[in-house]
Protein backbone atom coordinates (compact mmCIF):
# COMPACT_ATOMS: atom_id res chain seq x y z
CA UNK A 1 0.00 0.00 0.00
CA UNK A 2 2.91 2.21 0.64
CA UNK A 3 3.27 4.08 -2.58
CA UNK A 4 7.34 3.58 -4.03
CA UNK A 5 8.07 7.39 -4.60
CA UNK A 6 9.22 9.56 -2.76
CA UNK A 7 7.74 12.38 -0.82
CA UNK A 8 8.24 15.50 -2.87
CA UNK A 9 9.07 18.56 -0.55
CA UNK A 10 7.84 21.78 -2.01
CA UNK A 11 10.78 24.45 -2.89
CA UNK A 12 9.50 26.18 0.02
CA UNK A 13 10.71 23.39 2.47
CA UNK A 14 14.76 23.86 1.73
CA UNK A 15 14.14 27.69 1.54
CA UNK A 16 15.32 28.90 5.05
CA UNK A 17 12.91 31.75 5.92
CA UNK A 18 9.95 29.43 5.29
CA UNK A 19 11.15 28.00 9.51
CA UNK A 20 10.43 31.61 10.54
CA UNK A 21 7.25 33.43 11.10
CA UNK A 22 7.22 36.18 8.77
CA UNK A 23 6.31 39.54 10.04
CA UNK A 24 4.91 41.25 6.58
CA UNK A 25 1.35 40.43 6.36
CA UNK A 26 0.61 39.77 3.12
CA UNK A 27 4.01 37.83 3.16
CA UNK A 28 3.08 35.58 5.79
CA UNK A 29 -0.34 34.85 3.83
CA UNK A 30 2.00 33.42 1.38
CA UNK A 31 3.94 31.60 4.12
CA UNK A 32 1.03 30.17 6.00
CA UNK A 33 -0.53 29.14 2.79
CA UNK A 34 2.61 27.11 1.86
CA UNK A 35 2.77 25.28 5.33
CA UNK A 36 -0.59 24.21 5.11
CA UNK A 37 -0.80 22.37 1.71
CA UNK A 38 2.57 20.85 2.96
CA UNK A 39 0.63 19.62 6.34
CA UNK A 40 -1.82 18.23 4.39
CA UNK A 41 0.05 16.45 2.06
CA UNK A 42 2.51 15.31 4.45
CA UNK A 43 -0.03 13.83 6.55
CA UNK A 44 -1.87 12.24 3.88
CA UNK A 45 1.74 10.58 2.85
CA UNK A 46 2.21 9.47 6.22
CA UNK A 47 -0.54 8.62 7.45
CA UNK A 48 0.06 11.08 10.82
CA UNK A 49 -1.84 10.03 13.51
CA UNK A 50 -3.11 11.91 16.39
CA UNK A 51 0.08 13.63 18.20
CA UNK A 52 0.74 16.40 20.96
CA UNK A 53 2.56 19.41 20.17
CA UNK A 54 6.06 19.16 21.52
CA UNK A 55 5.42 15.72 19.50
CA UNK A 56 5.34 17.67 16.56
CA UNK A 57 7.86 19.64 16.79
CA UNK A 58 10.42 16.69 15.74
CA UNK A 59 8.81 14.96 13.27
CA UNK A 60 10.71 15.87 9.56
CA UNK A 61 7.53 18.23 8.76
CA UNK A 62 8.61 20.94 10.73
CA UNK A 63 12.37 20.35 11.41
CA UNK A 64 14.60 19.97 8.12
CA UNK A 65 17.58 18.49 9.58
CA UNK A 66 19.42 18.74 6.28
CA UNK A 67 18.91 22.53 6.65
CA UNK A 68 19.21 22.98 10.37
CA UNK A 69 16.11 24.62 10.26
CA UNK A 70 13.06 24.00 13.10
CA UNK A 71 10.29 25.69 13.03
CA UNK A 72 9.12 26.96 16.36
CA UNK A 73 6.87 26.39 19.16
CA UNK A 74 4.89 29.18 18.42
CA UNK A 75 4.70 28.97 14.68
CA UNK A 76 3.60 25.48 15.16
CA UNK A 77 0.91 26.78 16.73
CA UNK A 78 -0.22 29.23 14.21
CA UNK A 79 -0.04 26.75 11.89
CA UNK A 80 -2.14 24.66 13.38
CA UNK A 81 -4.63 27.02 14.04
CA UNK A 82 -4.50 27.82 10.07
CA UNK A 83 -5.85 24.16 9.35
CA UNK A 84 -8.39 24.02 12.22
CA UNK A 85 -9.62 27.42 10.55
CA UNK A 86 -9.75 25.75 7.39
CA UNK A 87 -11.63 22.52 8.59
CA UNK A 88 -8.85 20.14 8.09
CA UNK A 89 -7.32 19.91 12.44
CA UNK A 90 -9.24 19.01 15.29
CA UNK A 91 -8.34 19.60 18.93
CA UNK A 92 -8.48 16.10 21.08
CA UNK A 93 -8.51 18.23 24.27
CA UNK A 94 -9.36 21.43 25.94
CA UNK A 95 -5.91 22.42 26.59
CA UNK A 96 -5.10 21.92 23.28
CA UNK A 97 -1.90 20.12 23.28
CA UNK A 98 -3.23 17.36 21.26
CA UNK A 99 -4.41 17.24 17.76
CA UNK A 100 -5.45 15.28 14.62
CA UNK A 101 -4.61 16.48 11.03
CA UNK A 102 -7.66 15.77 8.70
CA UNK A 103 -6.11 16.14 5.03
CA UNK A 104 -9.64 14.95 4.04
CA UNK A 105 -12.41 16.47 6.02
CA UNK A 106 -15.44 14.20 7.64
CA UNK A 107 -17.52 15.51 5.50
CA UNK A 108 -15.69 14.54 2.08
CA UNK A 109 -15.06 11.40 4.05
CA UNK A 110 -18.53 11.09 4.47
CA UNK A 111 -18.95 11.71 1.28
CA UNK A 112 -17.23 9.26 -0.63
CA UNK A 113 -18.60 6.66 2.15
CA UNK A 114 -22.57 7.32 1.25
CA UNK A 115 -21.63 7.08 -2.64
CA UNK A 116 -20.15 3.93 -1.97
CA UNK A 117 -23.42 2.83 -0.04
CA UNK A 118 -25.22 4.20 -3.41
CA UNK A 119 -23.97 2.64 -5.73
CA UNK A 120 -23.99 -0.80 -4.35
CA UNK A 121 -27.36 -0.47 -2.81
CA UNK A 122 -26.46 -0.72 0.49
CA UNK A 123 -29.01 1.81 1.98
CA UNK A 124 -30.84 0.34 5.33
CA UNK A 125 -27.88 -1.82 6.01
CA UNK A 126 -25.81 -2.47 8.58
CA UNK A 127 -22.16 -2.31 9.20
CA UNK A 128 -19.40 -2.85 11.69
CA UNK A 129 -16.86 0.03 11.81
CA UNK A 130 -14.59 -2.89 10.96
CA UNK A 131 -16.09 -4.33 7.92
CA UNK A 132 -16.14 -0.53 6.51
CA UNK A 133 -12.64 -0.07 7.15
CA UNK A 134 -10.87 -3.36 6.20
CA UNK A 135 -13.81 -5.69 4.72
CA UNK A 136 -12.74 -7.33 1.57
CA UNK A 137 -16.09 -5.41 -0.35
CA UNK A 138 -14.01 -2.03 0.56
CA UNK A 139 -11.00 -3.23 -0.44
CA UNK A 140 -10.96 -0.72 -3.81
CA UNK A 141 -12.33 2.09 -2.16
CA UNK A 142 -10.08 4.99 -1.09
CA UNK A 143 -11.39 5.04 2.66
CA UNK A 144 -10.29 1.38 3.14
CA UNK A 145 -7.58 1.20 5.95
CA UNK A 146 -9.13 4.68 7.28
CA UNK A 147 -8.38 4.59 11.03
CA UNK A 148 -11.17 4.55 13.19
CA UNK A 149 -11.32 7.96 14.91
CA UNK A 150 -11.66 9.14 11.36
CA UNK A 151 -14.38 6.62 10.10
CA UNK A 152 -16.38 7.94 13.09
CA UNK A 153 -16.15 11.37 12.22
CA UNK A 154 -17.05 10.82 8.71
CA UNK A 155 -20.29 8.75 9.97
CA UNK A 156 -20.69 11.48 12.46
CA UNK A 157 -20.98 13.78 9.17
CA UNK A 158 -23.40 12.02 7.70
CA UNK A 159 -25.43 11.42 10.90
CA UNK A 160 -26.03 15.03 10.59
CA UNK A 161 -27.33 14.80 7.23
CA UNK A 162 -29.86 12.05 8.48
CA UNK A 163 -27.84 9.36 6.01
CA UNK A 164 -26.73 7.04 8.81
CA UNK A 165 -26.74 6.45 12.71
CA UNK A 166 -24.18 4.97 14.24
CA UNK A 167 -25.23 2.00 16.77
CA UNK A 168 -23.82 -0.43 19.50
CA UNK A 169 -23.19 -3.78 18.40
CA UNK A 170 -22.32 -6.68 20.87
CA UNK A 171 -18.59 -6.11 20.09
CA UNK A 172 -18.40 -3.08 19.22
CA UNK A 173 -19.63 0.17 16.94
CA UNK A 174 -21.62 -0.29 13.72
CA UNK A 175 -23.56 1.74 11.87
CA UNK A 176 -26.47 2.05 9.66
CA UNK A 177 -27.14 4.07 6.25
CA UNK A 178 -30.85 4.98 5.16
CA UNK B 1 -0.91 99.01 45.59
CA UNK B 2 -0.49 102.33 44.20
CA UNK B 3 -2.07 100.79 40.73
CA UNK B 4 -5.65 100.30 42.04
CA UNK B 5 -7.73 103.21 41.76
CA UNK B 6 -11.25 103.71 43.69
CA UNK B 7 -14.53 102.22 42.39
CA UNK B 8 -18.09 102.07 42.44
CA UNK B 9 -17.63 97.97 41.61
CA UNK B 10 -20.79 98.21 38.93
CA UNK B 11 -19.46 96.58 35.57
CA UNK B 12 -19.56 98.43 32.47
CA UNK B 13 -21.29 97.57 30.18
CA UNK B 14 -19.39 94.79 27.64
CA UNK B 15 -17.64 93.80 31.05
CA UNK B 16 -18.70 90.45 32.52
CA UNK B 17 -17.93 88.89 35.66
CA UNK B 18 -16.19 85.68 35.74
CA UNK B 19 -15.76 84.31 39.12
CA UNK B 20 -15.36 85.85 42.73
CA UNK B 21 -13.89 84.49 45.84
CA UNK B 22 -14.79 86.10 49.68
CA UNK B 23 -12.50 85.98 52.46
CA UNK B 24 -9.41 87.59 50.54
CA UNK B 25 -6.91 89.72 51.99
CA UNK B 26 -4.85 92.07 49.76
CA UNK B 27 -1.03 93.20 50.68
CA UNK B 28 1.24 95.43 49.42
CA UNK B 29 4.25 93.49 48.33
CA UNK B 30 5.48 91.65 51.48
CA UNK B 31 3.31 94.49 53.41
CA UNK B 32 -0.01 94.42 55.15
CA UNK B 33 -2.33 97.22 54.46
CA UNK B 34 -5.69 97.52 56.01
CA UNK B 35 -7.73 95.72 52.89
CA UNK B 36 -7.86 92.79 55.59
CA UNK B 37 -11.36 91.26 54.58
CA UNK B 38 -12.93 91.41 51.26
CA UNK B 39 -14.70 89.95 47.95
CA UNK B 40 -12.58 89.79 45.35
CA UNK B 41 -13.99 89.33 41.69
CA UNK B 42 -12.55 89.06 38.64
CA UNK B 43 -14.12 90.57 35.56
CA UNK B 44 -12.84 90.49 31.91
CA UNK B 45 -11.76 93.88 32.48
CA UNK B 46 -10.72 93.75 35.81
CA UNK B 47 -9.70 92.81 38.96
CA UNK B 48 -12.09 94.11 41.95
CA UNK B 49 -11.83 94.25 45.70
CA UNK B 50 -14.79 95.02 48.00
CA UNK B 51 -14.29 95.09 51.51
CA UNK B 52 -16.67 93.01 52.92
CA UNK B 53 -18.17 95.37 56.23
CA UNK B 54 -17.94 98.46 54.54
CA UNK B 55 -19.70 97.81 50.93
CA UNK B 56 -18.57 101.68 49.80
CA UNK B 57 -14.82 100.57 50.51
CA UNK B 58 -14.06 99.20 46.92
CA UNK B 59 -11.35 99.29 44.78
CA UNK B 60 -9.69 98.14 41.07
CA UNK B 61 -7.54 97.35 38.88
CA UNK B 62 -7.61 96.68 35.16
CA UNK B 63 -6.13 93.52 34.09
CA UNK B 64 -4.21 94.98 31.61
CA UNK B 65 -1.98 96.14 34.10
CA UNK B 66 -0.78 92.50 35.13
CA UNK B 67 2.35 91.47 34.04
CA UNK B 68 2.21 88.12 35.72
CA UNK B 69 0.54 86.05 38.05
CA UNK B 70 2.28 83.17 40.60
CA UNK B 71 0.85 80.79 42.94
CA UNK B 72 1.72 80.42 46.41
CA UNK B 73 0.80 77.30 48.31
CA UNK B 74 -0.52 77.62 51.27
CA UNK B 75 1.65 76.66 54.60
CA UNK B 76 1.11 75.86 58.41
CA UNK B 77 -0.52 78.72 59.74
CA UNK B 78 -0.67 80.68 56.19
CA UNK B 79 -3.31 80.80 53.24
CA UNK B 80 -2.52 80.00 49.82
CA UNK B 81 -1.90 83.04 48.08
CA UNK B 82 -1.29 84.74 44.53
CA UNK B 83 1.16 86.97 43.63
CA UNK B 84 0.42 89.64 41.22
CA UNK B 85 3.17 91.34 38.85
CA UNK B 86 1.63 94.68 38.01
CA UNK B 87 3.19 97.31 35.54
CA UNK B 88 3.80 100.76 36.77
CA UNK B 89 0.64 103.17 37.20
CA UNK B 90 -0.08 104.87 33.79
CA UNK B 91 -0.15 109.07 34.72
CA UNK B 92 -3.86 109.41 34.04
CA UNK B 93 -5.23 106.21 36.53
CA UNK B 94 -8.23 107.44 38.57
CA UNK B 95 -7.19 108.25 42.04
CA UNK B 96 -6.79 105.33 44.64
CA UNK B 97 -6.11 104.28 48.34
CA UNK B 98 -1.92 105.05 47.69
CA UNK B 99 0.02 107.47 45.91
CA UNK B 100 2.75 104.87 45.99
CA UNK B 101 4.30 101.90 46.68
CA UNK B 102 7.71 100.51 46.81
CA UNK B 103 6.61 97.27 45.39
CA UNK B 104 5.70 96.30 42.34
CA UNK B 105 3.45 93.09 43.35
CA UNK B 106 0.78 92.49 45.71
CA UNK B 107 -0.25 89.15 47.32
CA UNK B 108 -3.96 88.15 47.35
CA UNK B 109 -4.29 85.95 50.01
CA UNK B 110 -7.07 83.33 50.18
CA UNK B 111 -8.35 82.77 53.78
CA UNK B 112 -11.28 81.05 52.89
CA UNK B 113 -9.86 78.92 49.98
CA UNK B 114 -10.96 79.16 46.36
CA UNK B 115 -7.39 80.57 45.50
CA UNK B 116 -6.97 77.11 42.70
CA UNK B 117 -10.41 77.91 41.28
CA UNK B 118 -9.32 81.74 40.96
CA UNK B 119 -5.92 81.44 39.48
CA UNK B 120 -7.22 78.99 37.00
CA UNK B 121 -9.83 81.81 35.63
CA UNK B 122 -7.52 84.47 36.06
CA UNK B 123 -4.42 82.68 34.10
CA UNK B 124 -7.68 82.18 31.37
CA UNK B 125 -8.17 86.12 31.41
CA UNK B 126 -4.85 86.45 30.77
CA UNK B 127 -4.26 84.54 27.92
CA UNK B 128 -7.51 85.10 26.57
CA UNK B 129 -7.63 89.12 26.91
CA UNK B 130 -10.90 90.04 26.32
CA UNK B 131 -10.44 93.94 27.70
CA UNK B 132 -8.81 94.69 24.26
CA UNK B 133 -11.92 93.23 22.31
CA UNK B 134 -14.91 94.24 24.49
CA UNK B 135 -14.74 97.91 24.56
CA UNK B 136 -16.46 99.04 28.04
CA UNK B 137 -19.19 101.85 27.63
CA UNK B 138 -22.07 102.79 30.18
CA UNK B 139 -21.60 101.43 33.83
CA UNK B 140 -23.79 98.44 34.56
CA UNK B 141 -25.02 97.18 38.12
CA UNK B 142 -23.30 93.75 38.53
CA UNK B 143 -26.53 91.23 38.67
CA UNK B 144 -28.69 93.50 37.06
CA UNK B 145 -29.88 92.11 33.44
CA UNK B 146 -31.67 95.10 32.27
CA UNK B 147 -29.23 97.44 29.88
CA UNK B 148 -30.30 100.18 30.73
CA UNK B 149 -27.58 102.10 28.37
CA UNK B 150 -27.40 106.07 28.32
CA UNK B 151 -24.85 106.16 25.43
CA UNK B 152 -21.49 107.79 26.45
CA UNK B 153 -20.19 110.49 25.09
CA UNK B 154 -17.77 109.74 22.23
CA UNK B 155 -14.87 111.71 22.79
CA UNK B 156 -14.08 109.78 26.59
CA UNK B 157 -14.54 106.37 24.59
CA UNK B 158 -12.12 107.44 21.87
CA UNK B 159 -9.94 108.82 24.02
CA UNK B 160 -9.96 105.04 26.34
CA UNK B 161 -9.66 103.69 23.18
CA UNK B 162 -6.58 105.28 22.19
CA UNK B 163 -5.18 104.79 25.75
CA UNK B 164 -5.81 101.40 25.15
CA UNK B 165 -4.16 100.78 21.80
CA UNK B 166 -0.81 102.56 23.10
CA UNK B 167 -0.87 99.80 25.38
CA UNK B 168 -1.06 97.03 23.52
CA UNK B 169 0.99 98.05 21.07
CA UNK B 170 4.02 98.55 23.79
CA UNK B 171 3.07 95.50 25.20
CA UNK B 172 3.00 93.21 22.35
CA UNK B 173 6.27 91.51 23.00
CA UNK B 174 5.49 90.71 26.50
CA UNK B 175 2.27 89.33 25.90
CA UNK B 176 3.51 87.22 23.08
CA UNK B 177 5.82 86.24 25.46
CA UNK B 178 3.41 85.17 28.51
CA UNK B 179 1.39 83.18 26.01
CA UNK B 180 4.34 80.57 26.31
CA UNK B 181 4.89 81.63 29.73
CA UNK B 182 1.10 80.56 30.95
CA UNK B 183 1.86 77.22 29.36
CA UNK B 184 5.13 77.25 30.31
CA UNK B 185 3.37 78.39 34.16
CA UNK B 186 1.75 75.14 34.47
CA UNK B 187 4.19 73.11 33.77
CA UNK B 188 7.57 74.32 35.03
CA UNK B 189 7.14 76.32 38.34
CA UNK B 190 11.02 75.64 38.65
CA UNK B 191 11.85 78.01 35.59
CA UNK B 192 9.53 80.63 37.59
CA UNK B 193 11.71 80.17 41.13
CA UNK B 194 14.97 80.65 38.74
CA UNK B 195 14.50 83.27 37.29
CA UNK B 196 13.18 85.10 40.33
CA UNK B 197 16.09 84.40 42.22
CA UNK B 198 17.91 85.61 39.08
CA UNK B 199 16.16 88.64 38.49
CA UNK B 200 16.58 89.03 42.69
CA UNK B 201 20.48 88.96 42.17
CA UNK B 202 20.88 91.53 39.55
CA UNK B 203 18.43 93.72 41.65
CA UNK B 204 20.47 93.42 44.84
CA UNK B 205 23.96 94.02 42.18
CA UNK B 206 22.95 96.89 40.59
CA UNK B 207 21.15 100.03 42.06
CA UNK B 208 20.24 101.65 38.75
CA UNK B 209 18.14 99.15 37.38
CA UNK B 210 14.65 100.37 37.73
CA UNK B 211 11.85 98.04 39.25
CA UNK B 212 10.55 98.41 36.10
CA UNK B 213 13.09 97.05 33.89
CA UNK B 214 13.54 94.58 36.72
CA UNK B 215 10.23 93.15 36.13
CA UNK B 216 10.86 93.91 32.54
CA UNK B 217 13.95 91.53 32.48
CA UNK B 218 11.87 88.65 34.31
CA UNK B 219 9.54 88.42 31.74
CA UNK B 220 12.45 88.18 28.99
CA UNK B 221 14.25 85.72 31.10
CA UNK B 222 10.83 83.63 31.58
CA UNK B 223 9.61 84.50 27.59
CA UNK B 224 12.50 81.80 26.53
CA UNK B 225 15.36 84.39 26.25
CA UNK B 226 17.69 83.68 23.07
CA UNK B 227 20.56 84.94 25.03
CA UNK B 228 21.28 84.10 28.48
CA UNK B 229 22.90 80.83 29.28
CA UNK B 230 21.52 80.22 32.59
CA UNK B 231 17.80 79.42 31.24
CA UNK B 232 17.28 75.73 30.45
CA UNK B 233 14.24 74.96 28.24
CA UNK B 234 11.99 73.02 29.53
CA UNK B 235 9.00 73.00 26.97
CA UNK B 236 9.42 71.77 23.75
CA UNK B 237 8.05 73.13 20.31
CA UNK B 238 7.82 75.89 18.93
CA UNK B 239 10.12 78.03 21.01
CA UNK B 240 12.63 81.21 18.94
CA UNK B 241 15.61 78.91 20.61
CA UNK B 242 14.79 75.61 18.94
CA UNK B 243 13.93 77.79 15.70
CA UNK B 244 17.28 79.57 15.41
CA UNK B 245 18.88 75.92 16.59
CA UNK B 246 16.93 74.13 13.59
CA UNK B 247 18.15 76.46 11.01
CA UNK B 248 21.94 76.22 12.68
CA UNK B 249 21.64 72.86 12.02
CA UNK B 250 20.62 72.71 8.55
CA UNK B 251 23.65 74.37 7.43
CA UNK B 252 26.45 72.33 9.67
CA UNK B 253 24.92 69.22 8.79
CA UNK B 254 24.39 69.60 5.14
CA UNK B 255 28.26 68.41 4.12
CA UNK B 256 28.15 65.99 6.17
CA UNK B 257 24.95 63.95 5.15
CA UNK B 258 26.33 64.50 1.31
CA UNK B 259 29.26 62.45 2.16
CA UNK B 260 27.55 59.84 3.81
CA UNK B 261 24.68 59.27 1.67
CA UNK B 262 22.23 61.33 2.60
CA UNK B 263 21.25 59.98 5.94
CA UNK B 264 22.37 59.89 9.40
CA UNK B 265 21.45 58.53 12.45
CA UNK B 266 20.38 60.98 14.72
CA UNK B 267 22.99 59.99 17.19
CA UNK B 268 26.17 60.65 14.39
CA UNK B 269 24.27 63.85 14.08
CA UNK B 270 24.64 64.35 18.49
CA UNK B 271 27.94 64.06 18.49
CA UNK B 272 29.06 65.82 15.30
CA UNK B 273 27.00 68.96 16.01
CA UNK B 274 28.55 68.73 19.54
CA UNK B 275 32.15 68.28 18.53
CA UNK B 276 31.73 71.19 16.68
CA UNK B 277 30.58 73.39 18.93
CA UNK B 278 32.92 72.60 21.56
CA UNK B 279 31.63 74.58 24.50
CA UNK B 280 28.25 75.27 24.21
CA UNK B 281 27.20 71.67 24.28
CA UNK B 282 23.41 70.82 23.38
CA UNK B 283 21.42 68.85 25.48
CA UNK B 284 19.75 65.87 23.05
CA UNK B 285 16.27 67.34 24.10
CA UNK B 286 17.31 69.97 22.47
CA UNK B 287 18.24 68.30 19.24
CA UNK B 288 15.64 65.90 18.92
CA UNK B 289 13.18 69.33 19.39
CA UNK B 290 14.56 71.22 16.99
CA UNK B 291 14.98 68.41 14.97
CA UNK B 292 11.04 68.33 15.21
CA UNK B 293 10.76 71.64 13.70
CA UNK B 294 13.14 71.07 10.50
CA UNK B 295 10.00 69.56 7.89
CA UNK B 296 7.72 72.83 9.58
CA UNK B 297 10.81 75.32 8.98
CA UNK B 298 10.90 73.83 5.25
CA UNK B 299 14.56 73.60 5.38
CA UNK B 300 17.17 71.29 3.47
CA UNK B 301 17.17 68.65 5.49
CA UNK B 302 14.13 66.36 7.48
CA UNK B 303 13.90 64.21 10.71
CA UNK B 304 12.33 60.98 9.96
CA UNK B 305 11.81 58.47 12.97
CA UNK B 306 11.33 54.28 11.54
CA UNK B 307 9.18 52.18 13.07
CA UNK B 308 11.70 50.78 15.28
CA UNK B 309 12.41 54.15 17.25
CA UNK B 310 15.22 55.04 15.18
CA UNK B 311 15.64 58.52 14.42
CA UNK B 312 17.54 59.82 11.65
CA UNK B 313 18.30 63.08 9.57
CA UNK B 314 17.83 63.25 5.61
CA UNK B 315 18.71 65.23 3.37
CA UNK B 316 15.12 66.11 1.59
CA UNK B 317 16.48 64.82 -1.79
CA UNK B 318 17.18 61.20 -0.18
CA UNK B 319 13.98 58.95 -0.94
CA UNK B 320 14.83 55.61 1.26
CA UNK B 321 12.36 53.58 -0.56
CA UNK B 322 14.80 54.29 -3.90
CA UNK B 323 17.56 53.12 -1.38
CA UNK B 324 15.61 50.00 -0.83
CA UNK B 325 15.67 48.84 -4.72
CA UNK B 326 19.65 48.95 -4.57
CA UNK B 327 19.66 47.00 -1.56
CA UNK B 328 17.23 43.92 -3.12
CA UNK B 329 19.79 44.12 -5.59
CA UNK B 330 22.96 43.53 -3.31
CA UNK B 331 21.11 40.75 -1.33
CA UNK B 332 19.82 38.90 -4.60
CA UNK B 333 23.24 38.93 -6.06
CA UNK B 334 24.79 37.67 -2.62
CA UNK B 335 21.52 35.30 -1.99
CA UNK B 336 21.25 36.31 1.62
CA UNK B 337 22.61 39.17 4.03
CA UNK B 338 22.75 39.68 7.55
CA UNK B 339 22.68 43.71 8.77
CA UNK B 340 26.21 43.17 9.57
CA UNK B 341 27.59 41.94 5.79
CA UNK B 342 25.02 44.34 4.16
CA UNK B 343 26.44 47.40 6.55
CA UNK B 344 30.41 46.63 5.35
CA UNK B 345 29.77 45.37 1.48
CA UNK B 346 27.57 49.08 1.39
CA UNK B 347 29.92 51.46 3.64
CA UNK B 348 26.92 52.67 6.04
CA UNK B 349 26.28 51.98 9.41
CA UNK B 350 24.98 48.86 10.49
CA UNK B 351 22.16 50.72 12.28
CA UNK B 352 21.06 52.54 9.32
CA UNK B 353 21.76 49.36 7.00
CA UNK B 354 19.27 47.43 9.77
CA UNK B 355 16.81 50.05 8.91
CA UNK B 356 17.40 49.96 5.54
CA UNK B 357 16.57 46.21 5.28
CA UNK B 358 13.38 46.82 7.41
CA UNK B 359 12.12 49.17 5.23
CA UNK B 360 12.53 46.47 2.05
CA UNK B 361 10.90 43.59 4.48
CA UNK B 362 8.41 46.27 5.44
CA UNK B 363 7.62 46.90 1.38
CA UNK B 364 7.83 43.47 1.05
CA UNK B 365 10.85 42.98 -1.44
CA UNK B 366 12.96 40.95 1.61
CA UNK B 367 12.00 38.15 4.05
CA UNK B 368 13.90 36.90 7.09
CA UNK B 369 15.52 34.32 8.61
CA UNK B 370 15.92 34.29 12.12
CA UNK B 371 17.61 31.35 13.45
CA UNK B 372 20.59 30.93 16.09
CA UNK B 373 23.07 31.96 13.43
CA UNK B 374 21.32 35.19 13.28
CA UNK B 375 19.12 37.06 11.32
CA UNK B 376 19.47 36.89 7.61
CA UNK B 377 17.58 38.58 4.81
CA UNK B 378 16.69 36.69 1.67
CA UNK B 379 14.78 38.07 -1.58
CA UNK B 380 11.29 37.28 -0.61
CA UNK B 381 10.34 34.39 -3.05
CA UNK B 382 7.13 33.99 -1.18
CA UNK B 383 5.51 36.69 -3.23
CA UNK B 384 7.95 36.26 -6.45
CA UNK B 385 7.83 32.25 -6.98
CA UNK B 386 4.35 31.05 -7.49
Amino acid sequence: MAEAMSFAWPWQYSFPPFFTLQPNGETRQKQLSAWCALALAYSRRHRLPAMTVREAQDIPLFANSRLQRKLPLESIQVVLEELRKNGNLEWLDKNKTSFLIMWRRPEEWGKLIYQWVLRNGLTNSVFTLYELASGDDTESEEFHGLDEAMLLRALQALQQEHKAEIITLDDGRGVKFF
Amino acid sequence: MDRFSWTTGLLELGETLVVQQRGVRLSDGEEKVKFDSGVLLLSTHRLIWRDQKNHECCIAVPLSQIVFIEEQSSGIGKSAKIVVHLHPASSNKEPGPFQSSKYSYIKLSFKEHGQIEFYRRLSEEMTQRRWESMPTGQAMQVNKDTQAGRIRAVGIVGIERKIEEKRKETDKNISEAFEDLSKLMEKAKEMVELSKSIANKIKEKQGDITEDETIRFKSYLLSMGIANPVTRETYGSGTQYHMQLAKQLAGILQTPLEERGGIMSLTEVYCLVNRARGLELLSPEDLVNACKMLESLKLPIRLRIFDSGVMVIELQSHNEEEMVASALETVSEKGSLTADEFAKLVGMSVLLAKERLLLAEKMGHLCRDDSVEGLRFYPNLFLTQS
